[in-house]
């Protein structure tokens, strides 16, 4: 049995009197693909954040490669990690945006070389050169001198997703990537993901209201609800036979909304 | 007779020490600026509160009052500068605490999801405020900067009253050596609003330059 890449233990946060997460646990298997589904508010977004330190747990341990994610251990006990350890720990970890948040004052090309030059001390023409072959990928090569204003929203995802590509994560987290863009561009980005998820071991986690592309893509589907995993299984199960009422009720209303699955 | 020509070159030689007074004291009060606009949202306390006592007591004190303390107290307690010095420090300190607050707004003007971004790519606290947040504020502060150094450039009349022999000072001179009103203090208004105007079109050619494609992020 390989070791989980991601393992949540019981995680809980809270925001205030707000229970976002309630006592959540689940493993990812390295290479794993894993669609997150629910209705708004239910903390698949929230998860996702924790994983990249965007938000902290109020409780529970996050283990990340074997090892603790917002801790570390000093004379055999945990203890909060500091900067420095989660600096260690995000290398691990990229993220995608719903809202791509590329940097508007650089250029396509250095949006994406920005970071492996200052955090990984990559020298600027090797950067540059898997900066080239990273936006080739995404199909945004013709586009490497552009600045973000200039772009569509799908070309602007694309950006994005070559940008955290440039760090060689093992992890990549897909925060509702398409729910920004116009129905026509959905479909390039799209593509760009199914790309990855075809010709990469990452391991993929991805938030999306997309049943379709979730039913295709990912190895594996949580529905959450109210903080909680409320069932889990393969795509074919979770589509066509969910058990529980709620995800049937969910799946019910996504489908009267007109999307497809 | 009365030689004009000796007294233009007089006007001009004080209104080129008030180009240096605006120049120096501009960098002070920049570097002041920086300092105490970004000490405001350090996550130290003490550093908080002696950016926060900073800019209170220079935006709360009039720059008359500071000068004078500077060139004339100070000295009292062992510490004496050059008149100069003392101009522009005033100077400095005065307009970099209302710099400061400008510095802050800008910073917290740009969004939380740039800070996130920069977070996700593992950039230090350090890398995102210089490389991703301060390029993005910068643009939004440099109208408000360009006002500054126009008030900055007005205030450096205050250094007459130490005797530094400024673009005012001079103008005093000449009123009374020649008696003449008219000719002196139409000299000083044109070559102040020559000095303002230059100040306005540098910051608008800089303003160009550094908005590079953030057209759509302007607001």
């Amino acid at each position: 049995m390989v070791q989980p890449i991601i393992q949540v233990d019981g995680i809980s946060k809270r925001f205030g009197e707000l229970t976002v997460l309630d006592n959540l646990s689940f493993d990812v298997r390295p290479g794993e693909k894993i669609a997150l589904i629910g209705p708004s508010g239910s903390g698949k977004t929230t998860i996702l954040r924790i994983l990249m330190t965007l938000e902290s747990i109020s409780s529970g341990i996050i283990r990340v490669d074997g090892e603790p994610l917002f801790h570390m251990l000093r004379n055999d006990v945990l203890v909060p990690a500091n900067e420095r350890h989660l600096h260690k720990m995000r290398t691990k970890i990229g993220m995608v945006f719903q809202l791509f948040n590329l940097f508007p004052h650089k250029s396509v090309l250095d949006n994406v070389t920005l970071a492996p030059i200052l955090t990984k001390g990559v020298a600027r023409a090797d950067a540059e050169r898997n900066a080239m072959s990273l936006l080739e990928m995404v199909g945004m090569a013709e586009k490497a001198k552009a600045m973000p204003v200039q772009l569509s929203g799908g070309q602007k995802q694309r950006v994005a997703i070559a940008r955290a590509l440039a760090l060689k994560p093992r992890i990549m987290l897909f925060d509702e990537v398409t729910s920004a863009l116009d129905p026509e561009l959905v479909e390039e980005v799209l593509n760009v993901m199914k790309k990855l998820a075809r010709e990469t071991d990452m391991t993929m986690l991805l938030v999306t209201h997309e049943m379709g592309f979730a039913h295709d893509f990912a190895d594996r589907v949580l529905f959450f609800d109210r903080g909680r995993i409320v069932e889990e299984g393969p795509p074919k199960e979770i589509f066509n036979h969910p058990k529980q009422e709620r995800t049937q009720g969910f799946l019910k209303k996504i489908i009267a909304a007109g999307h497809r699955v | 007779m009365i030689d004009w020509a000796g007294y233009l070159q007089l006007m001009l030689a004080g209104a080129l020490l008030t180009v240096e007074l605006t120049v120096v004291g501009a960098v002070v009060a920049f570097i002041m600026a920086m300092a105490a606009g970004l000490g405001r949202m350090s996550r130290f306390w003490a550093v908080r509160a002696i950016a926060t006592s900073y800019i209170e007591f220079f935006r709360g004190t009039s720059i008359f009052v500071q000068l004078f303390w500077i060139y004339f107290v100070l000295p009292l307690l062992g510490v004496s500068i050059s008149s100069f010095a003392a101009g522009v420090m005033a100077l400095g300190l005065n307009v970099g605490a209302y710099g400061a607050e400008v510095v802050r707004g800008a910073f917290k003007s740009v969004g939380k999801e740039q800070h996130e971004a920069g977070i996700a790519l593992n950039f230090t606290s350090w890398q995102r405020t210089r490389h991703i947040i301060l390029p993005q504020a910068f643009v939004i502060m440099l109208p408000t900067f360009g006002n500054n150094a126009i008030e900055l450039l007005k205030a450096t009349s205050v250094v007459s009253l130490i005797s530094l022999a400024d673009l005012t000072f001079q103008a005093q001179v000449v009123r009374a050596q020649t008696g003449s009103t008219l000719v002196p203090f139409l000299g000083v208004l044109i070559l102040y609003y020559a000095m303002a105007l230059s100040i306005s079109w540098a910051m608008r050619l800089l303003e160009r330059r550094v908005t590079r494609g953030l057209d759509g992020v302007r607001t």
